[in-house]
């Protein structure tokens, strides 16, 4: 039992595994990054227009702003989510791609440490499809400050991706994935501060937020928009690492559990 | 030097022992056939000496370096061509073999090279650049195997290598096999068709719940474990006649559904009283390997 949640072994041996994922995502990148881009701007700009013209300032700036700023941390957080559940899970599991890497030199440690990376740069992608939508609208206050938004979402799609692959690695099929959507994703969106300020909610439902990885990203994106270096910004870097690490680490003696035995 | 070398392996899950004691050890230049009904301890076996179950006991080498702990050097040089196709659905044929050579550290330019040389040894040099999903079951194989070869190792390891294909592609497979083996590769093969196994193997370890219950060349295992002729006897009125006069006229019998295999060292009686009964339908022909396989490991079906 110990020995399956040894510390992960870290080396570059993961590059083919990246580079596999990525050559796949090559192929489909056009109807990809549709899909990266035109379900959350949609949700940006209906809402953010829709509702947005009734509202007055949120959280001191335009709705659509607000909005935008909590769209990219959505959307890089589903994006990141999606790639370990589904995609991953048919490499694990339906297409056995990791057993034929495992015939190899690599380690399984080297597998999910190339997942991890992967699924993180793919979200990079869909948090720079929302930064484009708010530059083209003009929504950031210090265009400058925005690109932070770059390295932002990579960190912010280790930690979701790190969370996913521990589903992926106890999940029996693509249907136990919805319990994972249902009891974290949704209530994370709603409760994070994508919407509205986590200030509008009751106190217990602000306490549950500050736990919440999603609310750490928002809180850093949010500033970044609106022209500001984000308070508390190390803090709020270390808490998604935080959760993204020991994801990833209970993901792989998960995994190693499911495959090395 | 042997290529594998395991002395006493064990594995279990549980209270279940899967692999129970087990020696094994494949010469260079040989073809090694594991053989063994559905649970028997093939597969374990295979993920043991590719280092990726810990045994619970025994030691292993392989290549001369030892297994786990090298494991990975050793995989370096083993090619494995595993039960299930995992090939890779979304890539051609050509990217298939290029994603697996990096899994090896090989340069792209390095793997680039060796592929129209694959390509010709599965027979896929017209499909080089079609996407995988549209190859047949054969084909796929083909693949499988080239794809073990992409770092050009010296002992190959294929689990069930034609289960599921037809005899033209089971064929094709096997010449595959051969020409390795000329070429001076070791390979170690599961498989549960006796026919492959006595036209490929030098060697072979039959094995039942994780132990070994025979060892040896396919020759070897007729000669020694079995009575050298069979009548297999046909047809409902099989069973009346086995009772009547199999006990008397063979060394041994067996009633499977509706066909009696009579075993014996003198054919000559029982074929004599079955030329004077004009309604059973018989076959006499040598024993084989399956005969030997059924008499180690029974006949009841293991799923």
């Amino acid at each position: 039992m110990s020995k399956l949640f040894t510390f992960p072994r870290f080396s570059l041996r993961f590059i083919p595994v990246w580079q596999r994922n990525f050559l796949v995502w090559k192929k489909l990148a056009i109807p990809s990054l549709l899909g990266n881009l035109a379900d959350p701007m949609f949700y940006m700009l209906g809402l953010g227009f829709g509702l947005g013209s009734l509202l007055p300032d949120v959280g001191g700036m335009p709705y659509l702003t607000f909005l935008g700023a909590g769209t990219v941390a959505y959307s890089t957080m589903n994006s990141a989510t999606f790639e370990t559940l589904y995609s991953g899970f048919s490499r694990m599991h339906v297409q056995k791609t990791w057993e034929a890497i495992l015939n190899t030199p690599l380690e399984l440690d080297d597998v999910l440490v190339g997942e991890w990376l992967w699924a993180a740069s793919k979200s990079v992608l869909s948090g720079i499809a929302i930064l484009v939508v708010i530059w083209m609208l003009g929504l950031q206050a210090n265009w400058m400050l925005t690109l932070w938004i770059i390295p932002l979402a990579f960190i912010i799609g280790l930690c979701f991706s790190g969370m996913g692959l521990v589903m992926t690695s106890v999940s029996p099929s693509y249907d136990f994935f919805l319990y994972y959507f249902t009891l974290v994703i949704t209530p994370m969106v709603l409760l994070c501060g994508v919407f509205y300020p986590v200030s509008q909610l009751p106190p217990l439902l602000q306490t549950i937020s500050a736990w919440l990885p999603l609310t750490h990203a928002i809180e850093l994106a949010r500033p970044l928009v609106r022209g500001d270096i984000p308070a508390h910004w190390l803090f709020h870097l270390l808490a998604l690492l935080v959760w993204g690490f020991a994801g990833f680490w209970l993901a792989l003696g998960l995994t190693r559990r499911r495959i090395l035995q | 030097m042997s290529v594998v070398k395991a002395a006493d392996l064990h594995k279990s899950y549980g209270e279940q022992k899967v692999v129970d004691g087990l020696d094994l050890q494949l010469e260079p230049g040989t073809c090694h056939g594991l053989l063994g009904p559905n649970g028997a301890g093939k597969t374990t076996t295979l993920k043991m000496l590719l280092g990726l179950i810990e045994p619970d006991g025994g030691n292993i080498h392989v290549l001369d370096l030892p297994v786990p702990s090298l494991a990975r050097q050793a995989r370096l040089r083993i090619g494995v061509v595993p039960q299930m196709d995992n090939l890779d659905p979304d890539f051609t044929v050509t990217e298939n073999l290029l994603a697996y050579g990096r899994f090896f550290g090989l340069k792209d330019a390095a793997i680039h090279e060796r592929i129209p040389s694959l390509l010709e040894f599965a027979g896929l040099t017209s499909r080089a650049n079609v996407n995988i999903q549209t190859l047949s079951g054969g084909m796929k194989r083909r693949l499988t195997l080239a794809r073990a070869l992409v770092n050009d190792p010296d002992v190959i390891f294929l689990d069930e290598p034609t289960t599921g294909l037809d005899p033209q592609a089971r064929q094709v497979i096997w010449r595959g096999l051969r020409k390795l083996l000329s070429q001076g590769k070791t390979i170690l093969l599961t498989t549960h068709f006796m026919d492959e196994a006595e036209r490929l193997c030098d060697m072979l370890t039959v094995i039942d719940h994780g132990k070994m219950i025979a060892s040896g060349s396919p020759r070897e295992l007729i000669a020694t474990l079995i009575e050298p002729d069979v009548l297999e006897i046909y047809g409902e009125e099989s069973a009346g006649w086995g009772q009547e006069h199999a006990a008397k006229l063979c060394d041994r019998f067996e009633q499977a559904g509706e066909t009696l295999f009579c075993y014996t060292r003198q054919p000559a009686p029982a074929l004599e009283a079955l030329m004077g009964n004009t309604s059973l339908r018989y076959l006499h022909r040598p024993a084989n390997l399956e005969d030997v396989f059924l008499k180690l490991t029974g006949r009841e079906l293991r799923d």
